[in-house]
């Protein structure tokens, strides 16, 4: 809930640059008002505003702030506030999202004698914290390489171009993607195409005995 | 028969409604506009608007069947196709009634250009029209993700990638698109939310202020060559012509565009039945490598720019050019806001008009065709195809496909077309040429140093060299 105060003490700090634009949209109303002519259920004015040294009822008045520009200001500030109000809890869930935390977390893919030393394999693991009803879609996929008897690499299939899934052909020794003919090497690095950068990494590791990838944010920049 | 008009003369009575509909019903129009000549070409924009009303109807009748949650939003996608009532049908007219809106939307936008009519003072129905071409490409892209399968779920991160080369805002924008660190549950509803609550929301209140405009400044008579554009005197000159020649808009122009919108809901349909939605692809799963993500139609285009551009101007090209081109859509008419509006007399309009119409075109075309993909479907040479069932041919045969090389190159007509075709590259390249280019690769050919050992390269350079002088190596072909 550390965001909903942020955002509150944001907001109100700009509350007061909003003011004085509320103020000079009153002025501005208010004299467009008072250049009208209004259409009156009886035509005379009433004979009381006509009485000597009164001013009329819709003349201009002096520099003075009048009641009619304060009624506006308030009017129109009373408004925006309402506006913000109900905005803040609107902005506030197109941004949820992005504030829950997700801390990255270790997931198993695996025995080490699963992955013979010199291939390349496709893992599937979840993502970190993910909500009961992503169903199939808190997938997410890796090519694990075990270089030595102790080495792991596990590459993120996004290519390096625009994130289209990177397919691996173990006797070429190659990832291709299908989208803009993207090449990589069995070590990740470019070797043809738009990429001009290398596949990502996920930091792995090994622990009794199981390969384990830290799943974390997307790798697509 | 009295009673109904009792009712409606009471309801009329308390509500007003026949004064406020009445000036929008027969206001004038200028009488070409309603002749053979010229009418045809005031139909685009009700063939929008109709496409538009077949989306809304559609759409709210699949939110009753469609759940829009990742983890089921594929299986009632299948509901809806295979065993709803008409669901299939109904997938498909909204499908082709997205194809019919960005169509249209294009269409009018050329023929308004063509016409200057949005010259003064018409302005501003320029500028809300921009705004609604902007507002239709959205909710195509938005409406694509809908269809969430694996095409979907990978366009997803196609386009968070290209947000994230947005300059300061791309991480967060990137975030934004995804709707957290990658996709996962929360990143469908948003779509739901922008493509049938909010984006609607301002194409309703676009399309109000586009049609108050029309009626505001009369629909524009067809340009003439001799009376261009005047600012001090044409609203007086329209308002006289008008109150002179002017045709009741219903029904002398609107049976022809009802007419028009019945035409084109026919066709609608007629393809939805005939040639249904679109294919559902395999279920979304982020974690199956083996997908080949591609837009619908309507950006194709885009999507061939791309994979066209130089990596170094990339950049510029998912951002800055779509945003400059907008800029410059809504500036028309402040650049050439009076003069002449003939076409014939403004040779810029149709020249700018062919060359992107030709150049949208070529890049639909390679869009479809999509030379740049690997074609992974290609399958090994066979015996008869290589020319040899064993031996040194046989081996390069089939380590051509093993290394990957046939799903870029095409050989004896099989093959991809990345590359070069290679069924005649022995006689433009001697086989140490060959083995050098192998080797060594280009920026768009991976190199094979380190992959093939000698032995290997020679079969793949004998196989290759056997296709175009099969003589030279008959003797390594066993009978």
């Amino acid at each position: 809930m550390r965001w909903v105060t942020h955002f509150a003490a944001s907001t109100l700090s700009s509350l007061g640059e909003l003011a004085s634009a509320a103020g000079l949209i009153a002025r501005w109303v208010a004299g467009r008002l008072m250049r009208l002519r209004p259409v009156l259920p009886s035509a005379e004015p009433p004979a009381s505003a006509v009485a000597e040294n009164q001013p009329p009822v819709f003349g201009r008045s002096p520099r003075a702030r009048t009641r009619r520009e304060l009624l506006t200001l308030a009017s129109v500030a009373m408004g925006g506030i309402a506006g913000i109000i109900v905005a803040i809890p609107v902005v506030g869930a197109l941004l949820a999202p992005l504030l829950r935390p997700q801390p990255p977390e270790w997931r198993q893919v695996g025995k080490i004698a699963d992955f013979a030393i010199g291939t390349t394999t496709a893992v599937t693991f979840e993502d970190p914290s993910p909500l009961s009803w992503a169903g199939v879609a808190s997938q997410t996929a890796a090519w694990l390489r075990r270089t030595s008897e102790d080495q792991f690499q596990a590459f993120s299939v996004n290519c390096t171009h625009l994130g289209c899934p990177v397919r691996w052909l173990s006797e070429a020794g190659l990832f291709m993607c299908p989208c803009h003919g993207g090449v990589f090497y069995g070590d990740g690095s470019p070797a043809a195409g738009p990429p001009q950068r290398a596949l990502f990494l996920y930091p792995v590791r090994v622990r009794d005995g199981q390969v384990e990838i830290q799943s974390g944010p997307v790798r697509i920049v | 028969m009295r009673l109904l008009t009792a009712i409606w003369e009471w309801f009329n009575d308390r509500t007003g409604i026949w004064k406020l509909i009445s000036p929008f019903l027969v206001h004038p129009v200028p009488p070409e506009t309603i002749g053979l000549k010229a009418g045809w070409m005031y139909l685009f924009g009700i063939a929008t608007l109709t496409a538009f009303t077949v989306q809304v109807v559609t759409g709210i009748a699949l939110a009753t069947l469609y759940v829009p949650s990742t983890a089921n939003a594929y299986d009632s996608l299948k509901f809806i196709t295979d065993q709803a009532t008409l669901g299939s049908v109904l997938r498909g007219m909204h499908f082709w009634g997205a194809s019919a809106m960005v169509l249209f939307v294009g269409i009018h936008m050329i023929r308004v250009f063509l016409t200057g009519s949005f010259k003064f003072p018409r302005e501003m129905n320029w500028v809300s029209g921009v705004g609604l071409l902007i507002l239709t490409m959205l909710m195509a892209f938005t409406g694509q993700l809908l269809r969430w399968d694996q095409n979907g779920v990978w366009s997803l991160f196609i386009a968070a990638a290209q947000a994230a080369h947005v300059p300061l805002l791309g991480d967060w924008l990137a975030r934004f698109i995804l709707g957290g660190e990658t996709v996962g549950a929360s990143t469908l509803n948003r779509f739901f939310a922008f493509h049938v609550f909010f984006i609607p929301a301002l194409i309703f209140g676009s399309i109000g202020f586009h049609l108050y405009l029309v009626l505001h400044n009369g629909i524009s008579e067809p340009p003439s060559a001799a009376r261009p554009v005047d600012k001090r005197s044409y609203r007086t000159w329209y308002q006289q012509m008008i109150e002179r020649e002017g045709r009741p808009y219903f029904p002398e122009a609107a049976w022809r565009e009802i007419g028009f919108a019945l035409l084109l809901v026919c066709a609608i349909v007629l393809l939805a039945a005939l040639a249904g939605p679109p294919h559902l692809d395999n279920p979304p799963n982020p974690a199956n490598v083996n997908a080949y993500p591609r837009p619908d139609w309507y950006l194709l285009w885009y999507y061939a720019l791309l994979a066209l551009l130089r990596p170094d101007f990339e950049p510029y090209f998912i951002v800055l050019a779509p945003l400059l081109g907008f800029l410059a859509l809504f500036l028309v008419p402040f650049v050439s806001h009076s003069g002449q509006r003939s076409p014939l007399r403004r040779p810029w309009a149709p020249a700018i008009v062919l060359v992107a119409v030709l150049a949208i075109g070529a890049l639909w075309r390679y869009g479809a065709v999509a030379p740049w993909s690997p074609n992974f479907a290609a399958l090994p040479l066979t015996p008869e195809q290589s020319g040899a069932a064993t031996g040194v041919v046989a081996e390069g045969a089939s380590l051509f496909y093993a290394k990957g090389c046939e799903f870029c190159h095409t050989v004896d007509g099989q093959g991809g077309i990345r590359g070069p075709n290679l069924t005649q590259v022995a006689n433009r390249m001697s086989a140490g040429e060959i083995t050098a280019m192998i080797a060594d690769g280009t920026s768009n050919m991976p190199s094979y140093v380190s992959t093939l050992s000698p032995e290997e390269m020679q079969s793949i350079v004998a196989f290759l060299e056997s296709q175009s002088k099969p003589a030279k190596w008959g003797a390594a072909r066993s009978p």
